[in-house]
C-alpha cells in the first residue's frame, strides 16, 4: 500500500469501514457532509447500509436501532446537530450500546456538549479529539473498539480542518485485543426459549429473567465510567520536563500552539505545551503532573472558556492558570477563525508572559 | 344432547380456555387497568407471530406507554426505545437483521403526538416491518391528557370542557396518512371493543406480518383499544364508548393492501 491524496473525511470514512462499521446515517451539514457523502459512496460495496436521515433525532435512533443488533454502526454530525442527539447519546448510554459518534464540529464550542452532554442521567461519553488527519484515522478505530470494549458511545470531535484538508495518507488497519461476544444483541433468536433478550435503561427484565432494576443498573454503568476515567486518558506533552510556561489546548488548535512552542523554545523561553487527546476522560493527573512548577498555565482555545474548567480542576496551582483563547468563528460561522493563527498564539503567548499572573485578581483575562 | 352430570364434583376442576396464555407471553400478571384494550390487541399480535411460526425470528421495539408492560411480560427479543422514536430504531434493526420479524409498538401518544415524523419517514422509505399503534385516543399512562388523536369532544385533563377544535385542533388520522406513502404496502384499521371486530382485527394484523415477511414493504395496523380511566367513563361502558367516540370520528377497515 502507498500513500493516497485524500480528503480527511474520505479517510475517516475508510477507516470506520476497515474498523468494520457497517451501518452509518446522518443528516446532511458541514462540515459533517463529506463524511455522509463518503459513506453513501462506499459502505454498500461492504454489505453495509447508507441512509441520509431525516433529521439528527431520526439518525441517532436509527444507528441505535442497529447497534442494538451487534452491529458496528455511527452517525455524526456537528456540534449543532449533536445538540438534537444529546437524547439518543443518552439513551445509548444507559442502554450500554456502541456507537461512534462523529463531531466533525464548526469550532470548539462544544467541549462542554462533549464531555458533560446534555442527556439525563449519569453517563459519559467518550471522547477523542484529533489534532489531524493521521490521528483521526486511528482516532476513528480505537472509537469503535473503546465503544464496542465498554458498551458506550464515543465521540471524534473532528472540525472543519480535519473533514477538508486534504493529505499524503495511508489508512492501515490497527489491531486491538480481543473483544467479548455481543451476547446481548438482538437478533429476535432467543425469542420464544423463555429467555428473551431485552435492552432497557430501566433494566428490570422479564418475568423468567429479573434485571437489576434501574438504580443497580445506573450504580454498575456509573462505576464503569469510573474504570473508564482511570484507564483510558490519554494525553500528549511537549518540553514540559522544565517548562515554566505551560499551553494546554486540544484538537488542530494545539498544532499551531505547538509550532509557537517550538519558536519560542528555541529562543530561550521555558514553554511547553499539553494537549488532552481524551476531552473525556480528561488527563487530570497527567495534567497536574505537567503544571508542577508552572508560573503560568495558558489555555487556548477557540471558546469562551470550557475546557479552563477542567483545567482548572487539575492544575497544581490554580492562581497560575488563564485563558488566553476565545471564541474565534470565520464570518459563515462554519468553521474556526482568525485565532487558529501561530501569530495570534505567539502574541497572546507573549502578552501573557508580559503579565505577571498575580496583577490578574481571578487568574483569567478577557479575550 | 350432552347433559352435565351435577350432582357430584367433576373430576378435573373448571377452566376458561385450554392455553389461555399465549405461549409467547412468560407471564400474564399485567399491571394495566380493568376495561384496557391493550392486552386484547397485545393477543393478537403473540398469536399471529406463533401461527406464523415466527417465535424464534421475532423483535419487538417498544415505546413508552402503557403498553410498555407488553415488553416487559412477552417472550420476545426487545428494545424499550425513546418516546416517539420506535420506527427509526425498528428501521436500524432490520436493516442489519433482515431475516428478523420485527414489530414496532406504540401509543398514540408516542406514534402520533411524539413521533409523526419517524413513522412518516419510516413508510415513506418503505421500511420492512410492522408498525403497531394502540390508539386509545389520550395519554392513559399519564392519567388521561389529550394526544393528537383525541377526538373531538373528549374530555381530558388538558381538555377539561372536551376537546374543540378552535382551542386544541383536530384529531389526525395517521392512518390515512400512512396509507397514502408510496413506500407503504399495507395499512389498516381495526378495534378491539367486540369479539367480531377482535377477530376481524386479527387478521388485518395476519395480513400485515405476511407482507413484512414477503419484503412488500411498510406494514401498519392501527387498532383502537379502550381506556375507560383515560376517558374517565365506567369501565362496562369501554367498548360502547369506543364505537361512539373514536370509531365513529376514524372508521374501521384496511385502507390500503396489494390487490
Amino acid at each position: 500500500m502507498t500513500r493516497r491524496l485524500m480528503q480527511g473525511s474520505q479517510a475517516i470514512a475508510e477507516a470506520a469501514i476497515l474498523s468494520g462499521c457497517r451501518f452509518f446515517t446522518g443528516y446532511p451539514m458541514l462540515p459533517f457532509t463529506e463524511l455522509l457523502e463518503n459513506m453513501a459512496r462506499k459502505l454498500p460495496a461492504t454489505g453495509g447500509v447508507c441512509i441520509n436521515a431525516n433529521s439528527e433525532i431520526e439518525a441517532i435512533n436509527m444507528a441505535l436501532g442497529a447497534a442494538a443488533t451487534g452491529a458496528r454502526a455511527g452517525t455524526g454530525s456537528c456540534g449543532q446537530g449533536l445538540a438534537l442527539m444529546q437524547e439518543g447519546i443518552a439513551e445509548l448510554a444507559l442502554n450500554e450500546l456502541p456507537l461512534v459518534v462523529f463531531n466533525m464540529a464548526r469550532g470548539q464550542q462544544d467541549y462542554f456538549q462533549a464531555t458533560r452532554g446534555g442527556g439525563w442521567g449519569d453517563y459519559r461519553t467518550i471522547t477523542l479529539a484529533p489534532k489531524d488527519v493521521p490521528e483521526a484515522v486511528a482516532h476513528t478505530q480505537l472509537l469503535f473498539d473503546l465503544a464496542d470494549r465498554y458498551r458506550t458511545p464515543t465521540i471524534l470531535y473532528g472540525d472543519y480542518v480535519i473533514a477538508h484538508s486534504s493529505v499524503g495518507i495511508e489508512v492501515e488497519r490497527l489491531d486491538f485485543d480481543p473483544l467479548p461476544a455481543k451476547d446481548w444483541a438482538l437478533d429476535g433468536s432467543m425469542s420464544g426459549t423463555g429467555e428473551a433478550r431485552q435492552i432497557w435503561t430501566w433494566a428490570r427484565g422479564k418475568p423468567n429473567t429479573p434485571g437489576p432494576g434501574p438504580n443497580r443498573a445506573w450504580k454498575t454503568i456509573a462505576e464503569k465510567y469510573e474504570e473508564i476515567a482511570r484507564v483510558e486518558p490519554r494525553f500528549e506533552a511537549n518540553r514540559t520536563e522544565d517548562a515554566e510556561i505551560l499551553v494546554v489546548s486540544f484538537g488542530t488548535t494545539a498544532i499551531f500552539v505547538d509550532r509557537v512552542v517550538d519558536e519560542l523554545r528555541a529562543e530561550g523561553v521555558r514553554i511547553g505545551s499539553f494537549r488532552p487527546i481524551t476531552l473525556w476522560p480528561f488527563p487530570g493527573e497527567a495534567l497536574a503532573e505537567a503544571t508542577e512548577g508552572c508560573a503560568q498555565v495558558l489555555v487556548y482555545e477557540l471558546n469562551a472558556g470550557q475546557m479552563v474548567d477542567d483545567v482548572r480542576m487539575f492544575a497544581a496551582d490554580r492562581s497560575a492558570i488563564r485563558s488566553i483563547g476565545g471564541v474565534s468563528q470565520d464570518n459563515s460561522g462554519m468553521r474556526q477563525g482568525d485565532l487558529l493563527n501561530a501569530e495570534e498564539v505567539r502574541t497572546r503567548v507573549q502578552h501573557a508572559m508580559a503579565q505577571p499572573p498575580a496583577a490578574v485578581p481571578s487568574g483569567r483575562t478577557s479575550s | 344432547m350432552t347433559t352435565i352430570d351435577t350432582t357430584s364434583v367433576p373430576d378435573q376442576p373448571s377452566r376458561q380456555v385450554v392455553g389461555f396464555k399465549p405461549d409467547l407471553l412468560q407471564s400474564g400478571d399485567h399491571e394495566l387497568c380493568p376495561g384496557c384494550g391493550h392486552p386484547v390487541a397485545w393477543r393478537l399480535v403473540l398469536d399471529v407471530i406463533a401461527e406464523l411460526e415466527l417465535s424464534n425470528r421475532s423483535i419487538l421495539i417498544a415505546g413508552h406507554g402503557c403498553y410498555t408492560q407488553m415488553m416487559k411480560l412477552s417472550d420476545l427479543d426487545s428494545l424499550q426505545c425513546l418516546h416517539g422514536r420506535a420506527p427509526a430504531v425498528a428501521t436500524g434493526v432490520k436493516r442489519m437483521v433482515p431475516d428478523a420479524a420485527v414489530f414496532t409498538l406504540q401509543g398514540d401518544g408516542d406514534m402520533v403526538s411524539e413521533g409523526l415524523h419517524e413513522v412518516l419517514h419510516a413508510a415513506a422509505r418503505g421500511e420492512r416491518v410492522t408498525a403497531l399503534l394502540f390508539n386509545n385516543g389520550v395519554f392513559g399512562d399519564t392519567g388521561g391528557h389529550l394526544t393528537a388523536t383525541t377526538v373531538i369532544g373528549q374530555r381530558t385533563k388538558t381538555s377539561l370542557e372536551g376537546r374543540e377544535a378552535e382551542a386544541h385542533g383536530y384529531p389526525i388520522d395517521v392512518s390515512r396518512l400512512i396509507a397514502q406513502m408510496e413506500g407503504t404496502a399495507y395499512a389498516a384499521r381495526g378495534a378491539v371493543n367486540t369479539p367480531g371486530m377482535v377477530a376481524r382485527t386479527k387478521r388485518m394484523i395476519r395480513r400485515a406480518v405476511e407482507l413484512q415477511m414477503a419484503g412488500a414493504g411498510f406494514t401498519f395496523v392501527e387498532v383502537l383499544t379502550m381506556c375507560p380511566t383515560g376517558w374517565f367513563v365506567p369501565t362496562p361502558a369501554g367498548p360502547e364508548y369506543l364505537e361512539e367516540s373514536m370509531m365513529e370520528t376514524f372508521g374501521i377497515g384496511e385502507l390500503k393492501a396489494p390487490e
